[in-house]
């Protein structure tokens, strides 16, 4: 070989061995936090360092463990459940607790992007802790869709001789009764119980998302919208409409994602049947056609998906607040967009055509599908409405990300993907040069899209799952991404390289 | 035609990106001894911080190479003949090569500081690196980093993260004058300080002291001061990575020489990135860029180069274009467009100021050069496109808004900086006239 003196190596890089497979680094040591400092050496350490949580972070956990005791006991011995009393001990206390803790914790740290540790947390990398959580939220959908009992509400049995038992009401059921006679004017159910869950679950968490975001308008007035469609129109409205003796409307579901508003008959929410519904039903109906037919398309060409998915929606509603800890989750292989794509248009087949099939069998007097129709409208809701969207779609937020569902099932979402993808303004832009590559966007799209290899070419990314949620852009660390309602054409070809 | 690039970092990949698009047909080769992925070295830091894992931190799926036919080689070259055109590779392998590219990287400055290679002092460059400082700072209590560029911030603000204590030593009265102007610069200054860190300005590192088994106690500084820690960060700039270069006879100066097509001083060698020195005839000084995007362009225009020269077309040269930068000081980001800090003849500078925010326009004689934004996103390509045409600021100040690119909803500040500058623009023209009647 030409070379005279010979080339030699650092030792300490020759000895290296950095094992790619196993991902090469695990979870740190951690710095116990009475071991922590501040303060520079020789100066008298602050005893802020060393003073823990804050007043009114153990308050507002405190609060948190009286709610908790207190709804174990409720549960456990009937005591004041179904009262007022026991309403704000079991569910309001460690809701507010919850919050405030959230405010509390996110409040001293500088406004800014706040992803430290993320990666070594079990909670959130699919540890221990987060798979318990995923059980635990399939297993309350399971009990939701087909076990109501275990929620507190036994329906009641009949035979041929006439009813065995009543409706029989207990448990995290009984709990909400109050709130549920105080809206609707009736006995709570399990879905009563269920949508109040929800709605808190939109709010708390909505807390977080907004204290973790505070620097960023965008997040805060995405969720301040989510949980006001959330908590107002999915929530109060319909339930204030049942205690007017109204169909029970959400005007922030339209077909085919709730697709009974548009099924004939006795599939559908059948909007003239009763006298008294009429009037009001038939406008509920134009409203329905109306935000299906006309507000999607229009609203979508001018922004996109997003109006819907990450602004109304209650399913985004959850991802976006609840779903947040684990959004990083979400596949971003080439493979699993395959799978997407497949699936979540297979989904939208199914339900134009089941739709189709039902409209058809209804104008026929139902000699085309006698009961089978109704079978086939069972098992789409079995599938495809509990099955993927509760029980997959949230159940598993702690396993596989927060928008599992709206990904890969959700034909509302297909169906506003394939109008952004080809006729919309909507489009996220990059700017110029400035990518480093870094990951940050695509690690936390949660809806998997691998942000980066379009931002590392300098290209503006148009890709129909995108619900603009704005994630990306805000983690970037180098201003690369832009969510934007596409200007003119003179615009564009200036601002796209 | 086999092409060897020796180095997986961006100016690597993108070479041989390039390389497979302009040549279906040619066999190409990357070696790396740190990765057999190419993964993005600025996302280094939130590996540490918990932000992505390495797999994240991966701009290609693994599969992408093989549908390339970009072969990857793990190993550390030891040798090159270049005469017989072979590589040697630590482990005994040997390849052959037509063309090879030297795309090495760089190396921490180490200025030889009296107990600079104890355990637990470090640079920060590479997977090693962040290896080290894994274990380094497993159960540490205080870190002291050594310079005031921007790697030294990502490194303090990684151990802060941890809850390790750090010490930030700066040889400059401010954080990376050199380079930020004086507002900017105070700007990030306090910003580290309001996150806790003990920021020491204009003091250096003097030595680094044994605690008897060979690893790192404390420091001392240029004041005599000692200040214990367990982890010491040596981020005082990088130089271009040559050792190998040197040893095996390609001649380089502070980097790997080349011409401006990119090839070094020996046929069938070229060099990009980090690791090369263009020859600038006519300048003072040979070029040498060490950033993300310069070694993106360099690698694609040696790719560019290989396959002219190989065709007998004339051979496209380096051009280095506008400058332009971003970096994240904790919570506040930075953009710069142009020539801001170069101290050209006859520069001014129109500043305008809000809390976190911060809007720079240098201009020779009305005539934009340069932007500097702190918390604010511009526009890269608008910039770009000012700056080529040489816009005058007037024009600038009547399109603010197209340069824009925060998100949405963000308040905009562009009524209130034209207000400002134009008040700027007004003394500042203001003496000239003066001047003139003098
Ligand atoms: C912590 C950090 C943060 C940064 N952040 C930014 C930023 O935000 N923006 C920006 O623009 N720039 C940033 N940079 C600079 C940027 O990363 C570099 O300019 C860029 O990586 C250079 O790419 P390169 O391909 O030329 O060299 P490198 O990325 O250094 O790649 C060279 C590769 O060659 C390998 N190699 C060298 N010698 C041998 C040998 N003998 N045998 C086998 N393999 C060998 C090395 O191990 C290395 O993997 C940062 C750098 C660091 C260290
Ligand atoms: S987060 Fe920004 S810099 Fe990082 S890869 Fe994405 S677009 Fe590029
Ligand atoms: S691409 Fe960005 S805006 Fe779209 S879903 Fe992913 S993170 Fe949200």
């Amino acid at each position: 070989m030409s070379s005279a003196k010979p080339f030699q190596l650092n030792d300490s890089d020759f000895t290296y061995d950095f094992d790619e497979e196993a991902g090469g680094f695990g979870v740190p040591y951690e710095v116990p936090a009475h071991q922590r400092t501040h303060a520079a050496p020789g100066e008298d350490e602050d005893p802020a360092d060393h003073a823990g949580p804050s007043l009114l972070l153990r308050a507002s956990l405190g609060m948190v463990v009286v709610g908790v005791v207190a709804l174990l006991l409720q549960v456990s011995t009937g005591k004041l459940l179904g009262s007022w009393g026991g309403l704000l001990l079991g569910l309001v206390l460690p809701s507010v607790g919850t919050a405030l803790y959230f405010w509390e914790r996110y409040r001293h740290l500088s406004a800014g992007i706040k992803n430290d540790g993320v990666f070594f947390s079990g909670t959130r990398n699919r540890g221990l802790i987060g798979w318990l959580v995923g059980v635990g939220m399939t297993a309350f959908y399971v009990a939701l869709y087909w076990f109501p009992s275990y929620l507190g509400y036994t329906p009641a049995v009949w035979d041929e001789y006439g009813m065995v038992s009543d409706v029989q009401v207990s448990g995290l059921t009984l709990l909400v009764d109050p709130l549920a006679r105080l809206m609707t004017g009736a006995p709570a159910d399990h879905w009563f119980a269920y949508t109040v869950l929800y709605t808190l679950a939109v709010v708390v968490f909505g807390v977080r998302m907004m204290m973790r975001y505070r620097n960023n308008p965008y997040q805060l007035i995405r969720t301040a919208s989510v949980m006001f469609f959330q908590t107002g129109l999915a929530f109060v409205l319909p339930k204030l409409l049942k205690s007017f003796q109204q169909p029970e409307f959400y005007p922030t579901y339209f077909w085919p994602l709730k697709r009974d508003v548009l099924l004939p008959g006795d599939y559908g929410m059948n909007w003239t049947a009763t006298e008294a519904a009429g009037q009001v039903g038939v406008w509920m109906l134009v409203f329905a056609g109306a935000m299906t037919f006309l507000a999607t398309p229009v609203l979508t060409y001018l922004y996109g998906k997003r109006w819907y998915c990450s602004w109304v929606c209650g399913c985004g509603g959850l991802a976006e607040t609840l779903g947040d800890p684990w959004r990083h989750l979400s596949d971003k292989s080439t493979r699993a967009w395959w799978i997407e794509r497949i699936v979540i248009y297979s989904v939208l087949a199914v339900i134009v055509f089941l739709t189709g099939l039902l409209w058809l069998n209804h104008v026929r007097g139902g000699e085309l599908l006698g009961g089978f129709g109704a079978s086939l409208e069972r098992h789409y809701g079995f599938w495809i409405g509990s099955m993927f969207a509760g029980v997959a779609g949230v159940g598993f937020y702690p396993l596989l990300g927060s928008r599992v569902w709206c990904r890969f099932g959700c034909p509302q979402a297909a169906i506003l993907g394939i109008l952004q993808r080809f006729l919309s303004r909507f489009r996220i832009t990059t700017n110029g040069g400035q990518c480093i590559s870094c990951g940050n966007c695509s690690t936390y799209c949660e809806m998997g899209i691998d942000v980066r290899a379009y931002a590392q070419r300098g290209e503006n990314i148009v890709r129909a799952s995108c619900v603009g949620c704005g994630v990306c852009a805000a983690v970037c660390p180098r201003g690369v991404l832009k969510l934007e309602n596409g200007a003119g054409v003179l615009e564009e070809q200036r601002y796209t390289s | 035609m086999h092409i060897a690039i020796l180095g997986n970092g961006i100016t690597g990949v993108s070479a041989a990106i390039r390389l497979r698009e302009l040549r279906p047909d040619w066999s190409i080769t990357m070696i790396s001894g740190e990765s057999t992925y190419h993964y993005s070295r600025p996302a280094l830091m939130y590996i540490y911080m918990g932000h992505m894992g390495y797999a994240e931190t991966k701009p290609y799926e693994d599969s992408f190479w093989g549908q390339q036919r970009i072969d990857l080689v793990r190993g550390w070259v030891t040798a090159v003949d270049t005469d017989a055109r072979r590589l040697e590779l630590a482990d005994g392998r040997e390849l052959e090569y037509d063309q090879l590219l030297l795309a090495t990287g760089a190396k921490p400055n180490k200025f030889g500081w009296p107990g600079q290679d104890l355990e637990g002092v470090q640079g920060f460059y590479s997977l090693m690196d962040l290896e080290r400082l894994y274990r380094s700072s497993e159960g540490a209590r205080r870190g002291v980093v050594v310079g005031g560029g921007l790697i030294g911030l990502e490194l303090a603000e990684m151990l802060h993260s941890r809850g390790i204590a750090v010490t930030l030593l700066v040889r400059e009265d401010s954080y990376w004058n050199n380079v930020l102007p004086d507002e900017e610069s105070a700007m990030v200054t306090e910003l580290i300080r309001a996150a806790g860190m003990d920021l020491r300005l204009g003091v250096e590192l003097k030595e680094v002291l044994d605690d008897g088994t060979g690893r790192a106690t404390a420091v001392v500084t240029s004041e005599g001061q000692r200040i214990d820690c367990q982890v010491v960060g040596l981020t005082a700039g990088v130089s271009p990575n040559k050792a190998l270069a040197e040893a095996v006879g390609v001649p380089c100066g502070r980097g790997v020489l080349t011409d401006s097509s990119l090839r070094a001083k020996v046929p069938g060698v070229w060099a990009a990135g980090d690791c090369a020195e263009l020859e600038t005839p006519g300048e003072e000084r040979n070029m040498i860029q060490q950033v993300w995007y310069t070694g993106k362009a360099q690698g694609r225009l040696a790719a560019e180069a290989m396959h002219a020269e190989a065709e007998g077309h004339a051979l496209p040269t380096y051009d280095p274009g506008i400058w332009f930068n971003s970096a994240k000081f904790l919570d506040l980001e930075y953009q710069t467009y142009g020539q801001v800090g170069f101290h050209l003849p006859g520069e001014q500078h129109l500043v305008w100021q809000a809390p976190g925010k911060l809007l720079r326009i240098v201009h020779i004689d009305g005539r934009v050069v340069g932007f500097n934004a702190m918390g604010l996103r511009w526009r890269h390509l608008v910039c770009e496109d000012w700056i080529r045409e040489a816009r005058n600021v007037d024009f600038v100040l009547a399109h603010l808004e197209d340069a824009g690119f925060d998100p949405e909803f963000y308040s905009r500040h562009e009524p209130e900086m034209r207000r400002t500058f134009a008040d700027q623009l007004a003394k500042q023209t203001e003496p000239a006239l003066s001047g003139q009647e003098a």
